[in-house]
């Protein structure tokens, strides 16, 4: 790795509380994490695992009961958990973007596709109104709308479904930022619109050398597009490294079921392997592993201490006792379990 | 029967034009045209009440007095709709009263309009403290009795038309806070608002542009219904005579002037009054239920 990353998070922490602290939700917890310029990196979990709090955790825009309770996030030299609202609004939209998990809907209805590309150009550049919707004729090009100088008058009910999200692409992209953040942005569309404009992704992360931060629970996604795969698993970073390691060689025992669960081609007999139980109630988390009700080789001190986070390779994080205790010292209490 | 039974007569089809005029009719064939035509009539009387008017609405002559309506014995085409208790031209109040209707009307339903909008978008948009101090005001005002509320407001600023436009604005604007502030909450979880706050637009520039401009549609029925609610209301206060101040000429006000004259026989003076506020109320309250069902989200189908 050359130099600092584009964005590292620090043992980054945000709490959802209600009832005036009576109830906590550990969403993220203590997540360390980078990104270098020009690199993709996979998050991925279950649903409800912090991912989507995460993502909001990058771009300061959490709901008013969702709170940062720790951590630091180093972004170009400069910490965004320090910065004012203000200075939060200068760089959304312009050196971090973000495209929600349904950009079907992400388009108001009232006004043309041009006004909303250059919606973000005219807030964070002071650019004319021509130029700006000049820009954004040439974003739809960029993005592959055919007749760009007719569509650019449309309105979003004249778009089709793949167009509406490369749209979409287009806004997130308009002010040419660092950091493009994408929480599940395939998830409404059909496989071949999908794949289309997972390549767009790619083209433009290429030609503009931004980093981009893929948020799915797609692993095939993962697969295809990302350099780096970090795994949540309630709020915490079980497992994170090269998406090929990971792939290849995964440590942690969720990672692995993760993996497990993937449906093959051929394999046409076997039932699908799903992880046995549900992930914990975030509010009331266990004192250990927040994995080790459903880890199959989970022993006693899985369950009684948080595993610590632990580095084997300069590149590869892992936060389970498995790599730490050698399989000798490990009582396996849990006999139920450990049949599995 | 002259046609065997096994051979069926099927209509010839109709030609293209006549079904596009069908496509219309289904599109706007609910369209509320008598209604639409009596407002815009009073409208136009309004606007151009002076050359209308036969007579001046507020001088009367005394010899003329109590004149009945030109059908009936005693009435002449000179006072076509009779004269009241100063010999004033019923016909002329009339149509003078109109303009009082439509501008109190209008105005107020846009001032209410215009402050309950904004406060809905403010107390929906931005939450918290906001929401909950613009709130309890909105129920606190709602627990006042609307009209005893606007008549101790007219007895405090004391009357005049442009008062009353006030007193009605600040009377009803809660119904548009409440809401427009419902209307807000949904729009602001909607992902295009997202996408606004995560592209840097400020919260003052989301509200302008992405959540004013949809909610205008709500703004707009809730106006045209309460156009009925507001012509009345100015009626009843014309009518206590705490509203348009008496020589003007108001259809609250004649209903008022001529309400003794009704135990004597003097039925036009109230009936025609009556009959024009019931007309434009009714009017209102059409267009307003097809403009609810055209536009209101929640009605209309997507």
């Amino acid at each position: 790795m050359a130099g600092e990353p584009l964005l590292r998070l620090d043992k980054l922490s945000t709490h959802y509380i209600a009832g005036g602290g009576l109830r906590v939700v550990r969403a993220v917890d203590e997540v360390s994490l980078s990104v270098n310029a020009g690199e993709t990196l996979g998050i991925v979990g279950e649903s409800g695992s912090g991912k989507s709090t995460l993502a909001l955790t990058i771009m300061r825009v959490l709901p008013m009961a969702a709170k940062i309770v720790g951590g630091h996030m180093w972004f170009e030299g400069e910490d965004l958990v320090q910065k004012t609202d203000a200075e939060m609004r200068e760089i959304r939209g312009k050196r971090i973007a973000m495209v929600l998990q349904d950009p079907m809907a992400s388009l108001n209805p009232l006004f043309s596709i041009g006004n909303q590309i250059a919606e973000p150009i005219r807030v964070h550049e002071r650019v004319s109104r021509a130029s700006a919707w000049e820009r954004a004729r040439g974003l739809l090009k960029a993005v592959r709308i055919p007749s760009p100088e007719t569509r650019v008058k449309q309105f979003p009910h004249e778009m089709s479904g793949g167009m509406r999200q490369r749209i979409v692409g287009a806004i997130g992209m308009s002010c040419e930022p660092r950091l493009l953040i994408a929480d599940e942005p395939t998830t409404s569309l059909d496989l071949t619109i999908q794949a289309q404009y997972l390549n767009l992704l790619r083209d433009l992360q290429r030609e503009h050398g931004l980093a981009l931060i893929f948020i799915t629970h797609n692993l095939g996604i993962v697969a295809k597009m990302c350099d780096q795969l970090a795994v949540m698993y309630a709020g915490r970073l079980v497992e994170a490294g090269p998406v090929s390691r990971i792939f290849n060689a995964p440590e942690h025992p969720y990672t692995q079921a993760l993996l497990n669960s993937i449906p093959r081609m051929g394999e046409r007999d076997q039932r699908l392997t799903a992880i046995a139980g549900q992930p914990p109630d975030l509010s009331a988390l266990p004192p250990g592993c927040a994995f080790a009700q459903r880890c199959p080789q989970a022993f006693h001190r899985c369950r009684s201490e948080a595993p610590p986070v632990l580095h084997p390779r300069p590149d590869h994080t892992l936060r389970c006792w498995l790599s730490v205790d050698a399989p000798a010292e490990r009582p396996r209490v849990l006999a139920g379990a450990a049949a599995v | 029967m002259s046609t065997p039974s096994d051979v069926v007569v099927l209509p010839s089809p109709s030609p293209t034009p006549r079904r596009a005029v069908r496509r219309l009719a289904i599109r706007f064939g609910d369209f509320p045209v008598i209604p639409t035509a009596i407002l815009l009539a009073v409208a136009l009387v309004a606007i151009f009440a002076n050359q209308l008017a036969p007579h001046n609405p507020e001088i009367g002559s005394l010899t003329a007095r109590f004149k009945p309506p030109f059908w009936q014995t005693g009435g002449s085409m000179k006072y076509i709709l009779g004269t009241d208790q100063l010999g004033r031209d019923v016909l002329s109040r009339l149509i003078f009263g109109a303009r009082v209707s439509m501008v109190v009307g209008i105005m107020a339903v846009l001032v209410a309009g215009v402050v309950g909008t904004v406060l809905g978008i403010l107390s929906g948009y931005l939450g918290g403290w906001v929401d909950q101090v613009i709130m309890r005001v909105t129920d606190t005002w709602l627990a006042l009795p609307a009209l005893t509320f606007a008549i101790f407001l007219a007895a405090i600023v004391g009357p005049s038309m442009w008062n009353i436009v006030i007193i009605l604005g600040v009377t009803y604007w809660t119904r548009y806070a409440r809401v427009i502030r419902g209307e807000v909450l949904s729009l602001r979880e909607r992902e295009f608002v997202r996408l606004a706050v995560v592209a840097g637009c400020s919260k003052w520039s989301i509200m302008a542009r992405h959540i004013l401009p949809n909610v205008v549609n709500s703004a707009i029925v809730l106006g045209s219904l309460m156009l009925g609610v507001v012509i009345i209301t100015e009626a009843t206060l014309s009518f206590l005579g705490v509203g348009v101040p008496p020589p003007q000429p108001a259809w609250g006000l004649m209903l008022s002037d001529g309400k003794q004259g009704l135990m004597v026989g003097y039925w036009w003076l109230t009936v025609f009054p009556g009959l024009c506020i019931m007309l434009m109320v009714l009017s209102a309250n059409l267009i307003g239920d097809w403009l609810r069902v055209k536009l209101d989200p929640q009605l209309r189908q997507l």
